[in-house]
């Protein structure tokens, strides 16, 4: 049998299936759009396509993510601080400190010896600091945002960047620009500074090692580099940082079939 | 026990007795009765001694908030020029004198202004707008903030202020004070702030015969009534209540598994919204540090000198204490109550009340292993309230509290 995590994003939708051993068998990324119910349905045929089976064998779906509540057939939703934390752990077995930066939110989620949730935080009313505002920035710099980073790692030293908000930075950045200031330089400095934002929500929960980073964001390596100075020591990065919410709930699934069989 | 929610009877009443409170204070300024404005942290025994109508545009505030309609009124007061950084009551009361209405119809013109900064800083200036724009006496009361143990030289401090208070009165009356009259008030306070502390003290009680969302309706006679007998006719009969409710094991929130503890002011145009997401998850609100702020001991034992004591209860009121009282008081109701976890409202409007919330927050986690929420909001701004924000973190906290349970 197969067990699906359906993460609706803000940005992204993602959906993970595993199997009763909790190997991974298929995953898919999609947009979330506006169409959310139809975006969660396509990433689970795909995912269902990828593991190379068919609706049928699928035991388990639980939604979770800002979308969790809409996610088609869902055994139970259940909210994405719970699933990154149980997707960190299952990718880095020592994780006690997860930080996850999304599309539109950023969180941090400290985790007890077990696993288990203890504490976590979130960013106020805000895209500062988050995928969403990354993307505003790297079109206002015309960079792709897959090259962002790369450029952001070449700057000799990063611009400084007073302002996270997405609408003020983006004037912060013209006039920084106007001002001569290498495109590079900028794009460090933006990434230190969202670094610095999701610190300081880190460091209201209480970070402590292992430290593993989730979410779209932590395929920025610059901003990653960033949090380990800050941090004084390395994180983990997973192979796909932006599945380890689906995944986690496809454990979850997982966990709650074999648990319900028994 | 019932999987249906029983409501409470004494609602009704309560309806009646908040229409009757401000209808009668309309009643008085048509005929020529003398009304006062006050905060909800003044010592209104005064007025009440004195004949005049105590009006409290914090609890009509509070009263558009649930409404839904705190939005147009802070905007109109936006519009004349106060910040949005403002507190959402002041910005609301303003908004209804600019607006000229309200949903009771405009509150009745104050003939004296009385306000106590036992609350917050902010009321100082938000009466000295009220004092030019109504042209009356206005009485202020400086409360010291109360940073550890009370000191008996802020207490007579606060005596004198209350001393010099009493021409003042005398001169809007045109009666003499009547140290009698006010014995009389203040022992019709305690009886009903006892009454109130006994029914609130019933949600020990496993299920829990109400929920702090009843709690923050039932409490608008406590806040605007304490002094007058109907306060404490009403809390005899909701006390009675809540007792044949624990009696029938009636459960406030059906099927209780979880009891929760919360800090801060109500989220006002939230309270239906919060109060059926926390029972989806079979969690109940049991104890908030606001509702037990209203039943302050008014003993007779402490009543020799009538003046000092109301002195010293109005200057001891929760948030005008340090973190180390807040932070006792807290952890007292979490044992009392056998608290699961406590959420703590960061009120966006209430700097006073939302400040060293992250600390308790850490130190309820660290030192006494009891799971808290730093929920961000607004008591009567929609416009700082973000619900899907809000419900995430919820959900988030539950299972949390879900997963240290089974």
């Amino acid at each position: 049998m197969l067990h699906a995590g359906i993460d609706v994003g803000s940005a992204n939708t993602k959906a993970v299936l595993v199997d009763d051993e909790a190997v991974l068998k298929g995953r898919a990324i999609m947009p979330s759009g506006v169409g959310l119910v139809a975006s969660a349905r396509q990433a689970l045929a795909d995912a269902i396509k990828e593991a190379g089976s068919t609706p049928e064998n699928v035991a388990t779906i639980i939604g979770t993510g800002y979308g969790r509540e809409i996610v088609p057939n869902k055994t139970k939703a259940i909210t994405e601080i719970t699933c990154h934390a149980r997707g960190a752990v299952a990718l880095f077995a020592d994780t006690r400190f997860v930080i996850d930066i999304g599309g539109q939110d950023s969180k941090a989620i400290a985790l007890g010896p077990n696993g288990a949730v203890t504490g976590f935080e979130m960013n106020d009313k805000c895209a500062a600091g988050t995928g969403r505002f990354l993307e505003v920035m790297a079109r206002a710099l015309e960079v792709g945002l897959d090259r962002m980073a790369e450029a952001a790692l070449s700057a000799k030293r990063p611009a400084t960047i007073s302002s996270t908000c997405t609408v003020f930075a983006e004037s912060e950045v013209v006039s920084l620009l106007a001002q001569g200031e290498e495109p590079a330089a900028i794009l460090a400095g933006l990434c230190q500074a969202v670094a610095e934002r999701v610190h300081g929500l880190a460091a209201r929960v209480g970070v402590r090692r292992e430290v593993t980073m989730t979410g779209g964001v932590a395929r920025n390596a610059a901003v990653v580099r960033a949090m380990e100075r800050i941090l004084g020591f390395d994180v983990n990065v997973p192979e796909d940082p932006l599945i380890v919410g689906a995944l986690g709930a496809a454990l979850i699934a997982r966990d709650m079939r074999l648990r319900g069989n028994q | 026990m019932s999987s249906e929610r029983i409501p409470i009877q004494t609602a009704e009443k309560l309806q009646t007795l908040m229409f009757q409170h401000y209808m009668g204070a309309k009643m008085a300024e048509k005929s020529g009765g003398k009304i006062a404005w006050v905060t909800s942290g003044a010592p209104v025994e005064l007025l009440h001694a004195s004949g005049i109508t105590p009006i409290y545009p914090e609890n009509h505030a509070a009263l558009c908030g649930a409404q839904k309609l705190g939005v147009p009124y802070c905007t109109a007061a936006e519009e004349k020029g106060y910040s949005r950084e403002l507190c959402s009551y002041a910005r609301t009361d303003l908004g209804c004198i600019f607006k000229g209405d309200s949903p009771v119809g405009g509150l009745p013109k104050p003939n004296l202004l009385v306000c106590c900064n036992n609350i917050c800083g902010t009321v100082t200036k938000w009466y000295q707008v009220l004092q030019r724009h109504f042209d009356v006496p206005l009485i202020y009361i400086d409360t010291p903030f109360q940073h550890d143990e009370v000191t008996d030289y802020a207490i007579d401090y606060v005596l004198a202020q209350m001393e010099d208070a009493l021409p003042v009165i005398e001169a809007v009356t045109g009666n003499p004070f009547d140290l009698n009259r006010l014995d009389r008030t203040v022992e019709l306070s305690a009886q009903a702030t006892d009454l109130w502390r006994e029914a609130l003290d019933l949600c020990v009680h496993r299920p829990s015969p109400m929920t702090s969302f009843d709690a923050f309706v039932h409490i608008a006679p406590i806040v605007t009534m304490r002094g007058t007998p109907e306060c404490v006719e009403y809390y005899r009969a909701f006390l009675e209540e809540m007792r044949q409710r624990v009696a029938d094991n009636v459960a406030a929130t059906p099927g209780e598994e979880f009891r929760l503890g919360w800090d801060n002011i109500p989220i006002w145009f939230k309270l239906g919204g919060l109060s059926k997401r926390l029972a989806q998850h079979k969690a109940c609100l049991v104890v908030a540090t606001y509702t037990d702020a209203w039943a302050v001991d008014l003993s007779a034992a402490d009543r020799t000198d009538i003046l000092r004591q109301l002195s010293k209860v109005y200057t001891t009121v929760y948030i005008n204490c340090g973190m180390k009282r807040r932070l006792q008081i807290i952890t007292d109701m979490a044992e009392k109550y056998a608290l699961d976890g406590v959420i703590l409202h960061s009120n966006r409007s209430c700097k006073a009340y939302s400040f060293g919330q992250y600390d308790i927050a850490q130190i309820l986690q660290d030192r006494y292993d009891i799971p808290a929420l730093v929920l961000e909001g607004d008591m009567n701004d929609s416009r700082s309230y973000s619900e899907e924000q809000a419900n995430n973190r919820i959900d988030a906290f539950m299972e949390t509290l879900s997963a240290r349970k089974h």
